[in-house]
């Protein structure tokens, strides 16, 4: 469906819409009680020849009951959110296995830079793919963001992951990518003119596959 | 019905009671709130920015601190001369108000005079708004190690932003009371019955004192 | 330095002999600076439009010229294409125009100005020369801002939010004298804002009538009382990043710029500490006028008004507390996001208690669907969906495909149009007559409802769509990605019916121009009011009342039992009424 949320592609996903569902069913109900009571009464207590209105200045029941249902639904979709929230970008959340991926934003490009061969970053022998991100389906990836200019922001749907990267800040962001396929990356924070065209091709690799990229990524840089 | 039969220090008759200040009082006061939050702005930013830094230079290697204690007591002198000022209209002591006014403002212009002298210096050995200037005596202390390069344009930026606008805050009310003493002082318009202005710019001033000395604290001292 | 408010001499309400610029263009009366203010934000409010529609023909028709695009300079568009640096120049100054000169004067500048002192009961404001000043400002301030688009490399490229590094380095913007402009402009109308406040606040706790009790004050004042708070206290904030912005560029400090140790987020948590106090200065006076039309449109007292001005309240304290859920993505402490969910969470509350409290309100009334009463139905019906939405997004998990994409557009245009802007065309043709002797026409007034609404759902509503699907903001061109390919059809419909929302307003205009002068007449009190304001004849004169009225009751007793009619102004007096205490000295 082409106006519904897009295919769940990792595994925030699932919770995500989930929420997501959850808050249109119930901010759902509370649009159908107050339209339906706008339209009703619009109709119901409409001016007719001899209808005299009721003088009444509120009720507190009534006012008690509306304040406390409210607050109580917000309350616990907050709890319940949260939960959720610690989980995907909380500082302990970050997988102790994730494989490290440093993205460096730009005026108007995705550098991304792999750990090479001993699944590290930073030990002389990472090497960096512009504008394209290849990640294996199944394994927690960290995403190690930084930005050179300006505020970018990453931003995969199928992912439902976005996160700034911000000039002068490392920001450490994680995902479990679960479907296997090649997707978007997009900016989502205005970056400059440019900025609608800062794309990137996110591959989501089958494990061996995610190897055998790696493997001609390292010969091909050695013989370069 | 004319001004001089009122008591002009106490709210508009008839209106429902609001708080016990004429409205040129309340006024002043909403207004200070109002420039409560903007120098917040500033000096939470100054917060900010420099415990975003590792180092900072330390006080007195490029400020001047004595000459700017001396300016601070000046200062607070000019809200001693201006309490001065308002007991004596209270009393009805036209006398005493053109000393202690006339006091006041040249207690604030002398300020706003060594804060000019304290800037041109600066600039002249080398510290300005975006940090040192290249060749210049302060660029050779720097690189000698007096004070971390790294932030010294932070430091510049903070320094003459906050600064500034307090002598800014500053020359308006020197200018303001200025007119006031041509307009109001000399001529004796202030009565006992009615010295809202005097009450009002006194307000004003000692707002602009007391950031002062929160400024002084953070800025020079530590 | 004295007041004249509180002692002006009554005879200037007959003999007003004052020359024509005193009198229209440098006037210190509350009701002309209300009235400019009107035509100013009206003109923004245009230009925003017009800034918008470009905006539609792009996304619509990616990379097709527009028609009449070829009028524009060849740095905006080449053969009527737009250019994508122009193209955010249009994001950026609708959003500016639309928020800082358009909505936010029309609400404050307009009615805080025009209602305050007619609804409280008082000849003009505490300090007439300073309000006077406040609009004067807001007009340069305006000025400044639309002569950045005429500049070279034109305005700014940074989005009204001006995020910080892109707005602070013109190397990174393409834009320095734009920029500069739009700060300078920026900290004049935080300056008129400012004056502004200070007036309405002094004015409504030391110069209401004998006997306008805080809870005899109509909500309208209420709210208008809060946003004047809130706007007195955000703006210098704004103000004080404004001045560090155009110090960035102009003197070079390094206060947003990180290669120096200065901080990208500190722009965002200045901003938005303005920013969320913003929103509610946007939407705060509406509802208050809105409560009042409606009240008055179902012949009903308005339900639970005690706990209407709590919320009023209750949401201009918690505005303070809730900025950091537009920053729930900008790598701030996930913890601190956690905190503000909640409290924004909570803020949803009081906007509750007021939905229900109108419904209440109309609830066994006898319903007059006059064009305000239609607009101001229309606000609560809409604003609901703007407020619901915000639901999602203040839960920091579904902010995460949500943030930066149609469905935060979405929600801003539901509460900022849907919303505030419903609530003005009520209010507008509420207060018309007041301010002009003159009503605006009745049938066009209800077709321009039908049509905007309508056409208002057309253009928003699928908004939320794209958002889920993804759909960045502020993207030049959609067709660069596949995955929103299949959305571009939603996209060319919205813009068809953004097109036809654009036109409809042409409906309002005219009948907003031709009432001035052909409007039927109006009588002293044409929808049968409680308010003070009422009680004078059209359009209200200089100084307002030779005397001031006493007050005997709140602003709704509509179908009170002992009057005769189905409304009881708060100036008339009833057997049992006492007179005020503090009217003792009225008798001058």
């Amino acid at each position: 469906m082409d106006w519904w949320l897009p295919l769940k592609g990792s595994t925030f996903a699932g919770p995500i819409d989930g929420l997501f569902l959850a808050i249109l069913i119930i901010t759902g109900i509370a649009f159908v009680v107050v339209e339906a009571g706008v339209l009703w009464f619009s109709v119901r207590y409409r001016h007719r020849e001899g209808r005299k209105a009721r003088h009444v200045h509120g009720s507190t029941k009534a006012e008690v009951v509306w304040t406390a249902v409210p607050a109580v639904t917000v309350v616990a979709l907050g709890i319940v959110s949260n939960q959720h929230w610690e989980r995907i970008k909380g500082r302990e959340s970050v997988p102790a296995d994730a494989y490290p991926i440093a993205i460096h934003a730009e005026q108007f490009e995705w550098n991304v830079t792999y750990p090479g061969p001993d699944g590290e970053l930073g030990n002389g022998d990472d090497f960096t793919v512009r504008n394209q991100l290849h990640v294996p389906v199944g394994r927690n990836v960290l995403l190690v963001l930084t930005a050179e200019d300006v505020i970018h922001s990453f931003w995969v749907p199928v992912f439902r992951l976005k996160q700034d990267a911000v000039p002068g800040m490392t920001i450490r962001a994680w995902v479990q990518p679960t479907v296997a396929g090649e997707y978007e990356l997009a900016c989502a924070e205005l970056c400059g003119m440019g900025h609608y065209k800062m794309r990137a091709r996110v591959f989501v690799h089958p494990q061996p596959d995610f190897e055998t990229w790696m493997q001609q990524q390292i010969l091909e840089g050695a013989q370069s | 019905m004319t001004h001089a039969t009122m008591d002009m220090m106490h709210p508009p008759v008839p209106a429902e009671p609001g708080v016990q200040a004429y409205n040129l009082k309340l006024g002043m006061w909403v207004f200070l709130a109002s420039e409560v939050m903007f120098f917040t702005g500033l000096i939470g930013s100054y917060v900010v920015l420099r415990f975003g830094v590792t180092e900072w230079a330390r006080p007195g290697v490029v400020l001047n601190i004595p000459i700017t204690a001396l300016n601070t007591f000046l200062l607070i002198c000019s809200s001693v001369s201006m309490v001065k000022a308002y007991a004596a209209i209270a009393d009805g002591d036209q006398k005493g108000l053109r000393l202690w006014f006339l006091l006041t403002i040249l207690g604030g212009a002398a300020f706003v005079g060594v804060q000019v002298y304290e800037y041109l210096h600066l600039v002249h050995i080398g510290f300005v708004p975006s940090g040192v200037r290249e060749g210049s005596e302060l660029a050779e202390r720097v690189a000698g190690g007096a004070a971390p390069a790294a932030t010294m344009g932070l430091y510049g930026s903070t320094f003459y932003t906050m600064t500034g606008f307090h002598g800014f805050h500053v020359t308006c009310g020197v200018v303001s009371m200025i007119y006031l003493y041509i307009r109001k002082v000399l001529p004796g318009k202030y009565t006992q019955q009615d010295y809202r202005g005097v009450e009002v710019v006194g307000l004003y001033w000692h707002f602009v004192d007391l950031v002062w000395i929160i400024l002084f604290t953070i800025v020079y001292l530590i | 330095m004295t007041s004249h408010a509180t002692t002006a001499p009554a005879g200037h309400a007959h003999h007003d002999d004052r020359s024509f610029l005193a009198k229209y263009v440098f006037s210190t009366d509350h009701k002309i600076i209300g009235i400019q203010f009107l035509f100013l934000s009206l003109f923004f409010l245009l230009v925003g439009g017009v800034l918008a529609m470009q905006m539609r023909w792009q996304l619509g028709f990616p990379n097709q010229p527009m028609p009449g695009g070829g009028i524009l300079p060849e740095t905006w568009a080449t053969d009527g294409v737009l250019l994508p640096e122009y193209y955010i120049q249009l994001v950026t100054m609708h959003g500016t125009f639309m928020v800082f000169f358009a909505i936010m004067p029309l609400l404050v500048g307009v009615y805080a100005n025009f209602l305050i002192p007619l609804k409280i009961g008082t000849h003009d404001m505490a300090f007439p020369r300073i309000n006077m000043a406040s609009f004067w400002v807001a007009f340069l301030a305006g000025a400044v801002m639309l002569s950045s688009m005429f500049v070279p490399e034109g305005p700014s490229r940074a989005g009204w939010t001006m995020y910080a590094p892109l707005s602070a380095r013109a190397d990174l913007s393409g834009v320095l004298l734009g920029q500069q402009l739009w700060c300078v402009a920026i900290i004049l109308l935080g300056l008129s804002s400012i004056l502004g406040s200070l007036n309405y606040i002094t004015t409504v706790i030391n110069n209401r009538a004998p006997g306008m009790t805080w809870f005899r004050l109509p909500l309208s004042v209420w709210s208008l009382f809060i946003t004047a708070i809130l706007g007195l206290l955000a703006l210098p904030v704004l103000s004080g990043a404004g001045i560090m912005l155009l110090f960035d560029q102009t003197l070079g400090t390094h206060f947003f710029d990180t290669t120096a140790g200065g901080q990208a987020l500190l722009w965002q948590h200045l901003f938005w500490f303005f920013g969320h106090p913003e929103v509610y200065i946007l939407i705060l006076p509406a509802m208050g006028m809105v409560s009042d039309i409606i009240a008055n449109g179902s012949r009903k007292p308005i339900f639970g008004y005690h706990s209407m001005v709590f919320a009023i309240v209750g949401i201009g304290f918690l505005s303070w507390i809730v900025w950091g859920h537009h920053m729930f993505m900008s790598g701030m402490n996930p913890t601190l996001g956690s905190t503000f969910m909640v409290t924004t969470m909570i803020i949803a509350v009081p906007s509750a208690i007021k939905v229900f409290n109108w419904l209440g309100t109309m609830w066994e009334g006898n319903l007059h669907f006059h064009v305000p009463m239609l607009n101001a139905v229309g606000f609560v019906a809409m604003f609901v969906i703007g407020g619901l939405s915000g639901v999602f997004m203040a839960a920091t998990p579904v902010d995460m495909p949500i943030h930066d994409t149609y469905f935060i557009v979405a929600h801003i245009h539901y509460v900022l149009f849907g919303g505030s802007l419903f609530a003005l065309f009520g209010a507008i043709t509420y207060w018309y007559p007041k301010m002009f002797g003159r009503m605006m026409n009745e049938r066009w007034g209800k077709i321009h409802f039908w049509l905007t609404m309508l056409f208002f759902n057309l253009v928003f509503f699928p908004m939320h769509n794209l958002g889920m699907g993804g759909h960045m903001r502020r993207i030049y061109d959609p067709t660069v990605y596949n995955f929103l390919d299949p959305m571009q059809g939603v996209n060319r419909f919205i813009s068809l019916s953004a097109f036809a929302l654009f036109v409809v307003q042409g409906i309002f205009a005219v009948n907003f121009v031709w009432s001035l002068f052909r409007g039927k007449k109006a009588d002293a009190n044409p929808w049968r009011d409680n308010g003070l304001e009422w009680s004078l004849p059209n359009p209200a004169p200089h100084g307002n009342w030779e005397r001031v009225p006493s007050v005997y009751r709140g602003p709704y007793e509509f179908s009170h039992p002992q009057a005769s009619e189905d409304f009881l102004p708060q100036h008339v007096k009833l057997p049992g009424d006492q007179e005020p205490a503090s009217a003792k000295g009225a008798a001058r």
